[in-house]
């Protein structure tokens, strides 16, 4: 299972990648020399402090920013290529839906600007909400949902035009504890059930090993990466999986390559 | 009703200030008339030094009734005013030159057209600004120059302007209504164009990057997000707007020689030193902004609802 999953051609493959950023105060390097092959079903955690260029290489991936040094491909092409292709969609941190479209509304808007006929639109909007257990909400408000299922549909309007890839930057971040465990949980279910590629950019240590097959251990000043850890967890996890002594071992490791990180500056 | 009560409470302390102001505005009059006539009248006393027309009211409280039944007052009262107001609307034909419904509706016409022209400029404007930063560099200034100037300098001018240009002959209207479009719209585009562009400019940079990763084109983040988002502010300054075409059309009817409108019934009012006329088409202006601004409101409410906002 591992072999084939290392033989898989890469999905996104970074080489030597850096970007500085020109600000007010001087070039700020916020990635330096990043190396990194993410595979296909891949589920990738990048975790690390403020400022180590987490989401900013995310935002690469996406063609949000331009990287300034290097290579970086997506399934095979150029980030702005692969965007136009749909290779991926995008969840931020905040929900952000339109106030003035309802549920399903809001997981057309991606389908109206690609181009999707009607019936199509309608019979994805009810898949996808199916997908993030957000069934019969398709008529409501956002201002008429918690915050969780916010979230949870802005995941479904990112799953709705059949990307391969997911990028999520700290989309459970502004959550609270007990809401982020059952979206996590819930986020493997729909792992397992489409096989997508997952990006995931997260604060959290616990988050980053419950959830990921690879886990991008990054620090800053500047940008890079500090350790890569390829979890021995199986890919089915139930939430007590926290108390094992594997998953206790793999959040040791996250933890110390955070510290080292942190001990360089 | 309790959403009454602090407006109720209000307006009855307007009243009784203006109530025990008539007679200090008036007796000056009535004193004179009485002593024009041989009756006596008590001087102000001492207290005249410091407070004039509070003294000589107290001195000839005998004179306060009449200080609220002038024909022709300093200060009208308020029941004066309605009644003038009644007179004035339900008490004479439509079609007659006293009536202050006919002149009303000569006021609305234009108030109407120059809000009409006024938004649409100011939203065109504000479209055309927002997505280009040199036609921003080139227009807001002179929009904002444009609302430094008084309106009752440039009103007279835009009248003789578009006078002898015989705008109003090409368009097939009056001269008159011409002019006073043009001045109310003046008033009434610059509330909305502000109001627009920081509606247009109010999506977050999260909700353009969620756009970008659709590859979705200008017109599209126009359309279904820039646009949408505007609504609520431009409901704002649509009340703005309207308020000040209202003002901005009796500024028009002011100096022109109108003979028609709310604001030839002022200066009507005022040339025959008829108080009373005046304050009676004040408040039938002050009437018209408020039927106007809750017409608005009620666009609000009906356009705001269906784009889902809480009830």
């Amino acid at each position: 299972m591992k072999d084939t999953l290392a033989t898989a051609s890469p999905v996104i493959s970074a080489q030597g990648v850096n970007l500085v950023f020109q600000t007010g105060d001087g070039p700020v390097h916020a990635l330096k020399d990043v190396n990194l092959t993410i595979n296909k079903g891949d589920f990738v955690s990048f975790i690390g402090p403020s400022g180590c260029g987490k989401t900013t290489f995310l935002r690469a991936i996406a063609a949000l920013e331009q990287p300034t040094g290097g290579t970086l491909t997506v399934n095979g092409m150029a980030p702005d290529e692969a965007r136009r292709g749909r290779a991926y969609g995008y969840v931020f941190q905040a929900a952000g839906l339109y106030p003035w479209r309802t549920i399903a509304g809001n997981i057309k808007l991606p389908l109206e600007i690609m181009g999707f006929d009607k019936a199509e639109q309608a019979a994805r909007v009810e898949r996808v909400l199916d997908l993030v257990d957000l069934a019969g909400f398709g008529k409501k408000f956002p201002w008429q949902l918690s915050g969780g299922m916010q979230q949870r549909a802005s995941i479904a309007r990112a799953l709705a035009f059949d990307a391969d890839i997911l990028l999520m930057d700290e989309p459970f971040g502004a959550l609270d504890e007990i809401v982020r465990d059952r979206l996590n949980e819930e986020l493997l279910k729909l792992w397992a059930r489409t096989g997508k590629t997952i990006g995931f950019v997260t604060h959290s240590i616990p988050e980053a090993v419950y959830l990921s097959t690879k886990i991008v251990v990054m620090s800053p000043r500047p940008g890079r990466i500090t350790d890569v850890i390829d979890s021995p967890l199986p890919r089915e996890r139930p939430l007590d999986i926290r108390d094992t002594p594997e998953f206790i071992q793999i959040a040791h490791r996250v933890r110390e390559g955070l510290r080292a990180g942190h001990s360089d500056d | 009703m309790t959403r009454a009560t602090p407006i109720l409470a209000v307006l009855a302390l307007i009243l009784a200030v203006w109530y025990l102001a008539v007679p200090m505005a008036n007796i000056q009059w009535e004193v004179d008339q009485a002593a024009r006539a041989g009756t006596p009248t008590n001087p102000a006393g001492a207290l005249g030094a410091v407070l004039p027309q509070t003294a000589l009211v107290l001195a000839n409280p005998d004179l306060i009734p009449a200080t609220y039944a002038q024909e022709r007052p300093v200060l009208p009262a308020p029941h004066q005013i309605v009644e003038e107001l009644w007179k004035t609307t339900a008490g004479t034909k439509l079609s007659s030159k006293k009536n202050l419904v006919y002149h009303g509706l000569v006021t609305l016409t234009s108030t109407f057209w120059g809000f009409v022209v006024g938004s649409l400029l100011g939203i065109v404007m504000a479209v055309m600004i927002t997505r280009s930063r040199t036609v921003e560099m080139g227009l807001m200034p002179w929009a904002i120059i444009s609302q430094t100037v008084p309106v009752v300098a440039i009103a007279p001018m835009i009248v003789v302007l578009s006078n002898s240009a015989g705008l109003g002959e090409h368009l097939g209207v009056e001269n008159r209504l011409v002019s006073k479009v043009i001045i109310a719209a003046y008033l009434s585009y610059f509330p909305v164009l502000v109001g627009m562009i920081k509606g247009l400019r109010s999506p977050d940079p999260m909700q353009l990057d969620l756009l970008k990763t659709y590859s979705a084109s200008e017109g599209q983040g126009f359309f279904k997000l820039r646009l949408p988002a505007s609504v609520p502010y431009l409901f704002a300054s649509l009340k703005v707007g309207i308020a000040a075409s209202l003002v901005g059309t009796i500024v028009g009817e002011l100096p022109t020689g109108a003979v028609e409108g709310l604001g030839a019934r002022m200066l009507v009012g005022s040339q025959f030193g008829s108080p009373i006329m005046v304050w009676a088409a004040l408040f039938a202006a002050a009437i018209l902004g408020g039927v106007l601004i809750s017409i608005v409101r009620l666009a609000e409410g009906l356009v705001t609802r269906r784009m889902g906002v809480r009830a």
